[in-house]
């Protein structure tokens, strides 16, 4: 009934045996224990499981982890690099960009692919671009904050993380 | 007063390192070797009696290890607590079950419980159960439940009412008899759900060696927890610890003691193992509390002046199909006493029968009664001035308590501590341009373009005490608030606090308060919470109470560390304790700046105890319980604009200006945030969200999907502006932030739409004022 997967997460890569029905993100949390990607929902409406896919946002509660087989995956805890943060979760920090903090791990990797993708977004462009993340502390107007502060921090430099 | 330069200061908040790197510790992250996983079985029925369950076939399925029914449960839990009890209102409590035993009463009830090897599977057997239910009438609305022929819940509560409540001050028949005119006006406070964005969660650890449970759960309040949970399990409370450090937000939904953490605990001191419940979403919008949910018939007596003289306000609550932990106190005592608002009316009075229905339980959500009192004097101030021709702002103000007569004794029985309620009107209006917002207006209209504009004055009461009082009003439990802080031989110092911040931000502004009062760097100081294990007993954090009575608990016992340490500091530089000067972390002679001893070494002092004074005892650790005199009373205006689109009824929202006044501010960055969250559930309220049912109990916004939390594009941005109004209080002159927005933005977006429809003659729209419902107000009036 178990299938083998090899996925890479953060990075290193695991070999496991799973359940054909077994969620990604309960692979992340249970199987490799890396609980910073949380369960917000059970209908991908709040985006607190996202991660980065080869690079891109998507919502692991979405995923199953055989699916995910031969990926290369950039969870929460891979995101900052030799003790340096990303400009996104610095943003976070500088701004008061979370307050319980639950959302914000798949609010900060859905903002890393976003400002990879739009290096430079309006006000706009971010509320439209986290629309797949639902935060109920904030009211978002740090978020957004936030998102810009690493925008503008980041202007000129290559994008630092969540692309290798 | 201790002004210096971390209280106000923004600093960076020290939480969030480990949330922003996912190294947070909630509770479904503890991962316990042999953990089993429980899933609950919960009634698809409102209303069913139960005539057998068979778990046979769920029993002999891959991994499940146990499964229990209501009445395998019944000897091992007594039946989960009400913890408010108002009194000399004939309030009946009815049984609640952890598991139902013989009656399923609303969509959500826990019918039986799988624990299996994990999670999968133990929803798997839980889909496997068959239950045989006798499907009876449910009843969903709570002004019908009342009447004669409606389906009754229990026996022991007749036409469904659990409580009748009345308040009644100044001479309410006199104001009416003498009224210029009477405005009236049925008002609905539709239910909401919670959704903090972390559903609840227990995982109960019970050692049969040692006898202890440990808990961590999803609570505001784990003394709480624990309190009610040994009174249900019978295990001592030396034996049972409660952890509920990291916690993904509340809102008042994680203040209940819940079947959930019961089920968990007991199944797990049965196996003598651990046992982890985590719901998913879907359960959580059945299986935690709702809030509001009023019908609020409503009569304003009023001069031709524009003078309110008096209220009368009848309420239907709805209280769900049980009372949960703190129900009974939030449509009563936390509603009817603030219905003065921030005017002085002479009579007020007000009744409220709390209704049980076959529905999901309602309790605490953010603001709790305040949000529905609020709503109800800001539409009715709106209603007068349009009975009267008048400015909504002139009725406002003519009403206004004067800034020179606080204290303020309301008809209700508060005394509102400190307000200056024309200070933020004026600033509010001054960064709206009112006058400008007018002509424009105008000119819109005259383009067929609907723009309005709401107003919200408010004031609330929170940092909820005092003991007194909550034992007057049938509350369980004192309002006091604890702090340890202990110094550290090294000097560094813990703090052990009963609040218990779960996303309010407190290691962050207690750490300043520790560190202008001891003068030592904030990095020395670690603000312990949500372990009973660590803290202790404290009464936790709801009522925007955690500053203004843990922080001068906290204050409190800072004061009594300082003095202490400088007795010592005198002792050892060999001159008396008047003589000693604190400034900056230390102590030195006055007049002579070099004879000095910095905390750190006092501390040292403090352990070694070669030398001490003869009256004093080693060690550098103080405790103080801080019980105050009195509640606090923020206030302020917020103002809202607005454009509905006359052919889809969509509104549009231009600008948003809040002018709060929640007395000094520790740090002004953490209080904003605290604004621009609430003020995103008021408007949510507003304008999206609704937990409806159908008329058979079905909760029809049972997902994400179906109920509209708002995501980013769905708000604007908040304009943020304080006026500051010590409170008298407590010494740092602090009152709450963590309502405010909540309390004041609803009525302030309602007004802005029903303003932006008068064109039409519309005067009030029932929440929330969707596009659809908007437009069909519209076309409503155009048919005529």
């Amino acid at each position: 009934m178990s299938q083998q997967v090899k996925i890479t997460v953060n990075g290193t890569q695991h070999t496991s045996e799973v359940e054909p029905r077994l969620l990604l993100v309960h692979y992340l949390r249970d199987v490799l224990n890396l609980t910073g990607t949380h369960v917000g929902c059970d209908t991908s409406q709040c985006g607190a499981c996202t991660v980065l896919i080869d690079g891109e946002a998507v919502k692991s509660c979405t995923v199953l982890a055989v699916q995910a087989d031969g990926a290369d995956i950039t969870t929460i805890e891979g995101l900052a690099k030799d003790g340096q943060l990303h400009p996104v979760q610095e943003g976070f920090w500088e701004m008061h960009g979370l307050q319980c903090g639950f959302c914000t791990p798949g609010m900060i990797l859905t903002a890393v692919a976003l400002l990879k993708e739009n290096p430079h977004p309006s006000e706009a462009e971010i509320r439209h671009g986290i629309e797949g993340n639902l935060c109920r502390c904030t009211g978002y107007q740090n978020i957004v904050k936030a998102i810009q502060y690493a925008a503008d921090k980041t202007q000129g430099a290559p994008a630092a993380a969540g692309d290798d | 007063m201790a002004v210096t330069k971390l209280f106000g200061a923004s600093v960076k908040r020290r939480e969030d390192p480990r949330m922003i790197t996912g190294r947070g510790s909630y509770t479904d992250d503890i991962h316990l070797a042999g953990t089993l996983s429980l899933a609950i079985l919960r009634s698809p029925h409102a209303h069913a009696r139960i005539r057998g369950i068979d778990v046979g076939r769920a029993r002999g399925m891959p991994g499940v290890v146990a499964i229990y029914t209501g009445r395998d449960l019944q000897d091992k839990l007594a039946p989960v607590p009400c913890a408010w009890l108002p009194p000399n209102t004939d309030l009946k409590v009815p049984e609640y079950r952890a598991i139902a035993i013989d009656k399923a009463r609303y969509v959500g009830d826990a019918v039986a419980a799988v624990v299996a090897e994990d999670r999968y599977a133990a929803q798997d057997a839980v889909d496997a159960i068959q239950v045989d239910y006798e499907v009876l009438p449910a009843i969903v609305e709570q002004e019908k439940a009342t009447h004669d022929g409606a389906p009754q819940l229990y026996d022991s509560v007749p036409n469904n009412v659990a409580f009748h409540w009345v308040l009644n001050g100044g001479d309410v028949e006199g104001a009416f008899a003498s009224a210029d005119l009477v405005v009236s006006q049925t008002l609905l406070n539709q239910r909401l759900i919670p959704n903090a964005m972390e559903p609840r969660g227990a995982v109960a650890s019970y050692n049969p060696g040692s006898g202890e449970l440990t808990l961590w759960c999803t609570s505001q309040n784990p003394h709480i927890h624990r309190l009610l949970m040994s009174a249900v399990t019978g295990i001592p409370e030396t034996r049972v610890r409660v952890i509920s450090t990291d916690v993904g937000g509340g809102f008042g939904s994680k203040i209940p003691f819940y079947a959930g953490e019961m089920i968990a605990s007991a199944i797990s001191r049965d196996l003598g193992r651990p046992v982890k419940w985590t719901e998913d979403r879907r359960e959580n919008y059945v299986a935690t509390t709702h809030g509001r949910d009023h019908v609020d018939y409503v009569d304003v007596a009023a001069r031709r002046d524009g003078t309110v003289t008096g209220l009368r306000v009848r309420t239907y609550a709805n209280m769900g199909a049980y009372l949960s932990t703190a129900a009974p106190g939030v449509p009563t005592w936390l509603f009817g006493l603030i219905l003065s608002g921030p005017y002085k009316i002479g009579a007020i009075g007000c009744e409220v029968f709390g209704v049980v229905t076959n529905t999901t339980p309602t309790d605490a959500y953010r603001g709790a009664g305040r949000p529905e009192a609020t709503y109800i004097l800001e539409r009715m101030m709106d209603l007068v001035a349009g009975r009267l021709g008048m400015d909504p702002v002139d009725v406002r103000r003519k009403n206004f308590i004067p800034a020179g007569e606080f204290p303020y004794a309301t008809p209700t029985g508060l005394l509102y501590d400190s307000g200056n309620y024309d200070g933020s009107l004026d600033r509010a209006l001054e960064m709206v341009d009112y006058p400008g917002f007018r002509r424009r207006q105008e000119a819109a209209r005259a383009q067929g373009r609907l723009l309005g504009i709401g107003f919200s004055t408010y004031v609330e009461v929170c940092g909820l005490a005092p003991s007194q009082a909550a034992g007057a009003m049938g509350f369980q439990g004192g309002l006091w608030e604890s702090a340890t802080v202990r110094v550290h031989p090294s000097g560094k110092v813990s703090v052990f606090t009963g609040s218990s911040p779960h996303g309010q931000g407190e290691e962050t502004t207690f750490a300043q308060l520790v560190g202008d009062e001891l003068g030592i760097p904030i990095d020395d100081v670690e603000i312990v919470h949500g372990d009973t294990g660590r803290i202790p007993f404290g009464m936790g954090t709801y009522g925007s109470r955690s500053v203004a009575v843990g922080g001068t608990a906290l204050f409190k016992a800072l004061g009594k560390v300082r003095d202490k340490a400088s007795r010592l500091a005198a002792h050892l530089l060999e001159v008396s304790p008047d003589d000693i000067v604190f400034d900056q972390g230390r102590f030195h002679v006055k007049g002579a700046p070099d004879r000095v001893k910095t905390f750190p070494e006092v501390a040292g002092a403090a352990y070694l105890a070669w030398s001490m004074p003869p009256d004093m005892n080693p060690g550098l650790e103080e405790t103080y319980f801080h019980d105050p005199s009195n509640n606090v009373f923020p206030f302020g205006t917020h103002v809202c604009e607005v454009e509905v689109d006359p052919e889809t009824g969509k509104v549009a929202f231009q600008r948003y200006v809040a002018v709060d006044d929640v007395g000094r501010v520790i740090n002004p960055m953490i209080v904003d945030g605290q604004v621009h969250g609430g003020i995103a559930q008021g408007l949510a309220q507003a304008v999206y969200e609704f937990a409806a049912y159908d008329d058979n109990g079905q909760l029809l916004s049972g997902s994400m999907m179906d109920y509209a939390v708002p995501d980013a594009a769905m708000l604007p941005t908040f304009e943020v502006e304080r006026t500051e109004t010590p409170s008298p209080v407590n010494p740092m002159g602090v009152k709450g932030a963590g309502e405010t927005g909540t309390i004041a933005s609803t009525p302030a977006v309602v007004n802005a739409i029903i303003d932006a429809l008068s064109p039409y003659g519309i005067k009030h729209l029932d929440m929330p004022l969707t596009p659809e419902r908007v437009w069909q107000a519209i076309q409503a009036r155009e048919g005529r």
